[in-house]
């Protein structure tokens, strides 16, 4: 009996719900401050940032994410995408509260990092009294999104909505108009500014129609999680440049570490195929196997060593050697294809481009998602500043000044990534000498050094 | 803003539900050639990157200017700063309001503010403008001098701007006076002008008005400008002490303003009322 009139209780209730959203729906639609697509690590940071801002506690933010309702639960397997999280991202990420959620889940510090040529042997090493402290943090981007996610979801002035499949977008002409968010079930929002944060394949950038700089490499990214035989302080990040690609390796504990190794598209599909013993192999091969390497090149660095011993600069040949790899986590392995992509404006009238969505670039320098947290500090600023100073938001001049910031910054990062990409993918003996040299100039130079991790930081 | 305080033409002398305008001859502040400038720019005015574009991008140092003004001097709960609506409960007064361009702002910020105008035409595109805008309720518009409305509203008010209007007022005494009069004590006022020196008839009249034509041509006329140290002194004659005041830069190609030590060109003034 009591049963039954729970079970009334609640089919009446479920009836009344949904006369509501039907009502709401047909209705003037319903009106937001900011809404903002997307909800990867980008968006929802965004989300979360802007939700936290005093200057912007009055307006209302709604998240449309087209995936489910993110559902994290720690297990003892580490996922394989991971994110080495600069100082800056380190920092926003405390500044709105995830960060405590992290550090008592897991996450792991480079100290140390160490990049080396697979041709030239010459290497240039980051080690912590110039890094300071921690050079980056690796975290899994799942647990970042749980993470910020736990904050973002305290938060009143913020809803999200899950598995929206967007029919189209209504972009103002004029200053004065809201933007039209229109659904494939029907529904429709209203906003004064969008913000597409739709990743690589934007659907909020396509509907703005701007320029679109972008190429594939011919490259994919294989990544997975790997065992290593000590169990010594894993706290280095390694990479070495081989012929056909960066393979890199960054600390997640003491015996694991995360694969991301850029190469060719049929040898990362022949990786992942490979019985893990096999693939073992092929990644200790990459790390370790000295290639054949010409003499004048070897010569050539040589003398150059001599040159810095003369000026009693430091030379590069204590040399560490990297952990070997013993197993790889079952079913971590996987490919990415790899791009550069580049928005020639990140804004128009209510609405701006964040995170991938405005620029991809290769994982080489581990920046891409950086870049985006960046994106996110300096937009945050903007509008509660534009907001405190009585501006309406959206206003295509406080847009621009956030183009003009992130552009400034974004732009000749992914262009050295991308000429890094360009020197380190070839063979050439010139071009493997002058990177050679440049990489022993760099490591040679410690100002030079600390100017490359401050921009990195950035 | 732009327009000014003047004598209102005679057909005009009858305001809706304010008492007879009279007898205004000596101390008006007149100037009818200039009436007729602003009621010809109003269909530029909101324009942001039209022929007021000086005025709007003005806003992203004055806003701050008395934003900030207003709250150092105490007059804001310090529940209310950092927040969307620092100026909660503040009763402002805009003088010289033009199409609106510094009221919306400052409104959007949680003041209830009065704008008045000597120009009715330019009064009508402010009334119409904020209606684009839901979250400009609290802004009253009126056709209206400051000397007329010192003597309904005397001592009503937490704060006064007038931005870019001293300069077009033939009686600066009287203009002051009367702004001062709608203070309450410990209130504030703000002003900013172009002011006398040579750089100014340089770059404010010749370079704006007639090689860049973006102020309109006659709305500046050299002897009405007035140099600092003169406006702190009249200032002071009606009771105000001088808080701050920053000289303005204008970057003509970047339309950026910025704030210098150096106030020969244009400066702004917060002075507070004893
Ligand atoms: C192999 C590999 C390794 C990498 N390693 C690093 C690293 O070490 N460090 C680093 O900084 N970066 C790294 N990156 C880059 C990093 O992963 C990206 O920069 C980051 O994921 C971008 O985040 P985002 O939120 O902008 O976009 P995405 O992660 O692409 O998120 C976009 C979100 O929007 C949703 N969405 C898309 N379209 C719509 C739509 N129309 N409507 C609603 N929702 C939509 C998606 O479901 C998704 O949740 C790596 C990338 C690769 C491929």
């Amino acid at each position: 009996m009591a049963k039954n009139s729970i079970l009334l209780l609640r089919n009446y209730m479920q009836y009344a719900l949904n006369l509501h959203t039907k009502t709401y729906c047909t209705k003037t639609p319903p009106h937001y401050d900011i809404i903002i697509v997307g909800g990867g690590m980008v968006g929802t940071t965004l989300a979360c940032t802007l939700g936290k801002n005093s200057k912007l506690s009055d307006h209302r933010i709604l998240l449309l994410e087209s995936g489910t309702p993110h559902n994290w639960i720690k297990t003892e397997k580490y996922s394989n995408r991971v994110s080495a999280l600069n100082l800056n991202t380190y920092n926003l990420m405390n500044k709105i509260g995830a960060w405590k959620h992290i550090a008592e889940i897991r996450c792991s510090s480079v100290k140390n990092m160490q990049i080396w040529d697979a041709i030239s042997d010459v290497m240039i090493s980051f080690n912590h009294e110039e890094v300071s402290n921690v050079a980056a943090h690796i975290v899994e981007n799942d647990l970042l999104i749980y993470a910020v996610g736990k904050e973002l979801c305290c938060l009143k002035n913020v809803e999200v909505k899950n598995q929206v499949k967007i029919k189209e977008f209504v972009l103002p002409q004029q200053p004065s108009q809201n933007v039209f968010v229109h659904l494939n079930e029907g529904e429709t929002f209203t906003c004064n500014l969008l913000l597409g944060c739709d990743g690589a394949q934007s659907q909020v950038r396509n509907a703005m129609g701007v320029n679109y700089i972008s190429w594939k490499y011919d490259q994919m990214g294989v990544v997975a999680t790997l065992k290593l035989s000590e169990a010594n302080e894993n706290v280095t990040a390694w990479q070495r440049f081989l012929p056909t690609g960066p393979i890199a390796i960054l600390p997640l504990k003491n015996n694991l570490s995360s694969l991301v190794w850029a190469t060719t598209p049929d040898h990362a599909r022949a990786l992942i195929e490979l019985k893990e013993v096999d693939f073992v192999d092929k990644i200790n091969d990459a790390l370790w196997k000295p290639l054949d390497n010409s003499s004048i090149i070897q010569e050539s660095t040589k003398a150059f060593n001599k040159l810095l011993e003369f000026f009693e600069l430091p030379t590069s040949n204590e040399k560490q050697l990297p952990p070997k790899v013993i197993g790889v986590d079952p079913g971590s392995t996987a490919a990415f294809p790899l791009g550069f992509g580049h928005a020639t404006n990140y804004v128009k009238q209510g609405v701006a481009l964040v995170g991938d969505a405005a620029h991809r670039v290769h994982p080489l320098a581990g920046q891409g998602v950086n870049l985006g947290f960046g994106d996110v500090s300096t937009l945050n600023k903007i509008l509660g500043e534009a907001v405190y100073s009585g501006r309406s938001l959206g206003q295509i001049t406080d847009l621009q000044e956030y183009e003009t910031l992130r552009q400034r910054h974004n732009f000749p990062t992914m262009v050295a990534i991308d000429g890094l990409h360009k020197l380190y993918n070839t063979e050439f003996p010139p071009i493997v000498l002058l990177r050679s040299l440049g990489l022993q100039f760099t490591h040679a130079l410690n100002p030079l050094k600390k100017a490359i991790i401050n921009q990195a930081a950035r | 803003m732009l327009s000014r305080i003047v004598k209102l033409p005679t057909n005009r002398r009858v305001l809706p539900g304010t008492a007879n305008v009279s007898g205004q001859t000596k101390n008006s502040t007149v100037d009818q050639q200039q009436i007729t400038n602003f009621n010809e720019l109003k269909t530029n005015w909101w324009i942001e990157d039209g022929i007021m574009k000086p005025l709007h991008s003005l806003n992203k140092i004055r806003v701050p200017f008395v934003r900030d003004g207003l709250i150092n001097t105490g007059l804001v709960h310090k529940q209310f700063v950092n927040t969307p609506q620092p100026l909660k409960n503040l009763q402002l007064l805009e003088v010289g309001c033009g199409g609106g361009i510094l009221t919306e702002p400052l409104a959007r910020l949680g003041c209830t503010i009065t704008g008045i105008d000597a120009a009715s035409d330019l009064i009508n595109l402010a009334k119409e403008h904020k209606k684009q805008d839901p979250r400009l309720t609290c802004i009253h518009y009126n056709f209206d001098t400051v000397e007329n409305h010192a003597l309904t509203h005397a001592g009503k008010y937490d704060g006064v701007v007038a931005s870019e209007v001293i300069e077009h007022v033939n009686d600066k005494d009287v203009f002051l006076k009367s702004c001062v009069a709608c203070l309450k004590p410990k209130g504030s006022i703000f002003l900013t002008t172009l002011n006398q020196t040579m750089l100014t008839w340089i770059f404010g009249i010749i370079v704006s008005e007639n090689v860049l034509r973006i102020v309109p041509k006659g709305a500046h006329e050299w002897d009405k400008l007035m140099q600092p140290h003169r406006l702190q002194k009249l200032l002071e004659d009606n009771g105000c002490r001088t808080r701050v005041i920053h000289g303005m830069f204008y970057n003509f190609l970047t339309n950026n303003w910025s704030w210098i030590s150096d106030t020969s060109v244009s400066y702004a003034i917060h002075a507070i009322k004893n």
